[in-house]
This record gives structure tokens, sequence and C-alpha cells, in this order.
């Protein structure tokens, strides 16, 4: 992702990475980054929660727009919640802290489309 | 443990479990030189904003897709509504992002912002691809051109990229 944006800088187009990931941004090293204190799958808010997804963006957007130095991450002080244990627990996507997936919970990467639905492969088939 | 003030580390804590697993370690990009930069010119308020989310996301009747290095992307209209949105990706939970595509893939929320003059225009089409593209080569090789294509070939003027992953 910071690696498409460092290449989409390059030819001119101004970029703003959000992060729930800090140090995989930071090394990657984007333009341009806001940093949200949300579990991975959960990068531009809570589901369901309008108000909190527009903060969420106005903040980043505001923030991010204003870096003046190349790399710049800023802390938007958006948190998922005032309860913060979550992220002792959170190690990956699918151990992401808040929900109950445990151990090694990688996923085979399989190389055929992974449809939502059946009805989604049906429609994509036809 | 990390401090809970502090962000997660998860270079640090991948690193720890795939070494318990026995795995070979992931390499993470590294760049730790200065970053490509174009200065901002416009206000928000008069900025034509471009959404690109590395979530997974396609459209029903398109194909969704696969979970090993698929280095493809999906054009999505940026004026249907986020439920349009379906999601597909190996390295995170996809349950509550099905329930509210917007957690990912905020299109509903850009279009809000629009609405109320905080930023100007969205841009007509919104691009969407898989993160977690294991090699950096194929990665810089095929999806970052696609990418650059794509936003190239927008009906608009970008003012700026935002990107969103997961």
């Amino acid at each position: 992702m910071s690696l498409v944006a460092r290449a989409l800088e390059a030819v001119g187009v101004p970029t703003l990475t959000l992060t729930a990931a800090y140090s995989i941004t930071a090394s990657a090293n984007p333009p341009r980054a806001a940093y949200v204190e949300m579990p991975l799958g959960h990068t531009a808010g809570r589901p369901g929660d309008r108000e909190f997804q527009l903060n969420l963006l106005r903040k980043a957007l505001t923030l991010g727009v204003a870096i003046e130095t190349p790399g710049t991450i800023v802390d938007t002080g958006v948190r998922w919640s005032e309860d913060r244990s979550w992220k002792s627990a959170a190690s990956s996507g699918l151990n992401n802290g808040v929900i109950s997936a445990k151990g090694d919970t990688r996923q085979e990467r399989v190389d055929t489309p992974q449809y939502q639905s059946e009805d989604d492969r049906l429609a994509a088939e036809a | 443990m990390n401090a809970p003030d502090k962000p997660v580390d998860y270079i640090a804590r991948t690193r720890e479990q795939y070494d318990s697993l026995g795995y070979p370690p992931y390499l993470w990009a590294e760049r730790p030189d200065t970053p490509p930069w174009t200065p901002i010119t416009r206000p928000l308020a008069d900025s034509t904003v471009a959404l690109l989310g590395s979530g997974g996301g396609y459209n029903r009747g398109q194909v969704a897709f696969h979970w090993k290095d698929d280095t493809g992307i999906r054009l999505l209209p940026s004026n249907q509504p986020a439920s349009d949105v379906r999601v597909t990706h190996f390295a995170y939970d996809l349950e509550p992002a099905r329930a509210d595509p917007n957690i990912v893939f905020p299109l509903d929320r850009l279009n809000d912002l629009v609405d109320e003059g905080f930023i100007g225009a969205l841009a007509s089409q919104s691009i969407a691809f898989m993160g977690g593209i294991y090699s950096v080569r194929r990665a810089e090789g095929e999806l970052t051109p696609a990418i650059l294509d794509a936003v190239e070939a927008l009906a608009e003027d970008i003012d700026l990229a935002l990107f969103v992953p997961v």
C-alpha cells in the first residue's frame, strides 16, 4: 500500500495513507500517513457508526494534508475504544484483539476467486 | 506487551508468531529513504479525492480476488452505496467489513463529506485491490503500474489519493 502511494506521489499525485498498523507503515515510509488506533480490518471506523467514521475521516484528512515533511505519520487521536486492552492481544488481522481467533490464524492462500457468496460467483460467471 | 498508548507493533508480533511456528520470516517492505513528494495545492473543500482501498473490494458481477498474490484491481463506481461492495481477503476478519464495507472502503462517508462540503468531490470511480502481496517484486512490477494506469485513466484530475489499507 505504502509502496503504491510512493509511486503515485512520484508521478505527481499527492497521497495520504490511513493506517492502523504504525510499524508496517513506518517501514514502507509513504509520503503522508495518518494513524488511527483501530483493530486491523477496521481502518476506517466502527461498523454501523456513521459519526465515528465521519470523525475519523475528517481528522485524518485535516491532519494529513497539513503534513509538511515527507514521511510523516500524524496521530489522529482516533481510538477504537477508551478500553485499550485489545491492543495487548492483537497480533494480526485475524487475531485483531477484538475477535476471538487464537494461535496460527492464517488462512490458506488459495489461487481461485474467493467470492463473498455463491450468488456472486454465479453473477461473475454468467 | 505493548504499552497501551503505543501502537501495536505488528512487525514484531508477526516475527514472534512465525518464529514460534517454524515459518520463514515475513519480509516487510523497508524504504528508509525520503519518500517522493508532490505538494498539495488546493484546500480539501476544492479537492477531488480518489479512494484506493486494499481490503479486497469488488462488485457483484466482477470476478472476486483470489488469495495468493492477486495483483489485479477492480474499479467500483463511487456513487454506489457502500453496501453494494463485497469484500474478500485472507488476512483480516471479513465479518464486520461485510456488515459495513465503509470500515475498509468508506464510500458512503466520503460521499457524506462531499455533501457537507468538507471535500470538493470524489473521483467517479474508486479503486479496490488486495493487500498482502507477499512478493514486493510483484507488487511493484504488477500492482503498482495497474494502479498508476487506473488513476491516470480517471475522468477527473485527482488532487488527493486516499489510501485505506486493512
